[in-house]
């Protein structure tokens, strides 16, 4: 579904990712762990092209993302993308920040739109919020109000960047719980992450990054079981 | 007490001279009106510029945007870096010295100084706005504009209008430059009256207190707009 080659990014003279190659195949739940400047993000920013990489190759569904002939607007409509800092739009409502795409690209009218936000807004139980302004929630309600923003442009995949490492711990439960259903709805996901205990549950398969590059992936079962690499060994032994 | 009283009465009834005040005011707002609007367009416009500039995606480089860019920063570093006493100067006597319209060179003059400043305002306003706002528009798929226009720009709007409001409120005061062109402002009108009666007390405290009034009457009004803009972060 996602395919990507030899994907380096440098950011002035500092390089981040140093040769990732990976396909991400479809309704596979990848979540990505590592230490912090691994490039972890980057890489997850990349798949979108919110980071341009420095050399390399990004195909989705056999459209090629760093090819600057690609409308990567349109692209972009069918993936979702989910923040540490949710970045609700602050100026708009609950309603109209999950409407606001979905009109002005003419995918839905208003009334659809709408109907449709309010039915999302359901599933995670925040309908009363509709017409609240984000600095009125509470962060775990504008992650899950983000979550289903997102799901309005109806993604074929959503990318998650660290989506609960901003959060109150008591607020992480119910974030995780709407990515759960999400993930037994089918969806392909991509998460970067540091709630182990989530991504063993719910990952299909778990990338550990390390200086730019994958050093080791496999299933939960064997990665957080047995791992290999002594550098995922040490820094599983430090987090969980 | 009665020189005072014949002070007074020289300084602003004696041959109607409370007239010459009026119209004084009257140029005053005049200039200051135009200027800030020129100096808006000009300022939007620079501002629209440097931003887009400086937002080009990585590895990207228009030569024309470059071009439009360079010219825009010298353009508010020469304004900026200059005295707007001397920018009059040179303007009345050397650019346009063929012209006796000193209040249309007065304009001219305050609103490119004003654009200088509004820019820098602007384009404040605007990085001011968390990144993650412009990334989560990006990420839904809407284009620069759009994600500009309903997401970004509302909110630098909020940021940028106290310090246009003090813009506004020093650029009156500054409109009382004007006199060394010989443009017959509030200030040249408490002038010229001191010339002719040798009262000076009377004529210059009191164009100070009418200064005072019009910028606390324009601060009021900013003030209204604030709390109009503020109705969105109710919490």
């Amino acid at each position: 579904m996602i395919d990507v080659k030899d994907l380096h990014k440098s950011f002035d003279n500092n390089e981040v990712l140093r040769g990732i190659t990976e396909h991400i195949y479809p309704g596979e739940k990848v979540v990505v762990i590592g230490p912090s400047g691994s490039g972890k993000s980057t890489f997850l920013r990349c798949l979108n092209m919110l980071e341009t990489p420095t050399s390399g190759e990004i195909t989705f569904k056999g459209v090629s993302m760093t090819d600057p002939a690609t409308d990567i607007n349109k692209m972009r409509q069918r993936m979702g993308m989910v923040f540490q800092h949710f970045n609700l739009f602050n100026n708009l409502n609950i309603l109209d920040n999950m409407t606001l795409a979905p009109i002005q690209l003419k995918l839905r009218t208003k009334k659809e739109a709408e109907e449709e936000a309010m039915e999302l807004l359901g599933r995670v139980n925040l309908q009363d919020k509709a017409q609240a302004y984000p600095s009125q929630l509470s962060g775990g309600q504008k992650q899950r109000i983000a979550i289903v923003r997102s799901l309005a442009m109806h993604p074929e995949v959503m990318l998650f960047d660290e989506p609960t490492s901003a959060l109150d711990p008591e607020m992480v439960g119910e974030v995780l719980d709407v990515m759960r259903r999400l993930a037994d709805d089918g969806m392909t996901m991509v998460l970067v992450t540091h709630e182990m205990g989530f991504a063993r549950e719910v990952g299909s398969r778990i990338l550990f990054m390390d200086e730019g590059k994958i050093t080791e992936q496999g299933t939960p079962r064997e990665l957080f079981g047995n791992p290999r690499n002594p550098r995922t060994q040490d820094f599983l032994s430090k987090v969980l | 007490m009665d020189k005072l009283k014949a002070g007074f009465h020289q300084s602003f009834i004696e041959g109607d001279r409370w007239l010459m005040y009026v119209k004084g005011i009257g140029v005053t707002l005049e200039v200051a009106a135009v200027a800030l609007l020129l100096g808006i367009v000009l300022g939007v416009l620079v501002a629209v510029v440097r931003t887009l500039h400086d937002q080009q995606r990585q590895g990207v480089h228009n030569p024309v945007l470059g071009l439009v860019n360079q010219i825009a920063k010298i353009y508010t570093t020469v304004i900026r870096g200059t005295p707007l006493m001397v920018q009059l100067l040179i303007m009345y006597f050397v650019i346009f010295s063929n012209t006796r319209n000193a209040v249309g060179v007065a304009m001219l003059t305050f609103g490119i100084n004003s654009g200088a400043y509004v820019a820098e305002i602007i384009r404040g306003g605007i990085m001011s706005v968390d990144k993650g706002q412009m990334e989560a528009a990006r990420s839904l798929g809407l284009s620069y504009t759009p994600a500009m226009r309903f997401v970004v720009i509302p909110q630098a709007i909020k940021n940028i209008l106290p310090a246009l409001g003090n813009e506004l409120i020093a650029l009156l005061k500054d409109t009382s430059l004007v006199t060394v062109i010989g443009v017959r402002d509030l200030t040249k009108a408490a002038q010229l009256i001191q010339g002719k009666t040798y009262q000076a007390l009377f004529p210059f405290v009191g164009i100070a207190i009418v200064y005072l009034l019009l910028v606390m009457l324009i601060a009021a009004l900013i003030g209204i707009v604030e709390r109009r803009l503020a109705a969105s972060d109710r919490r």
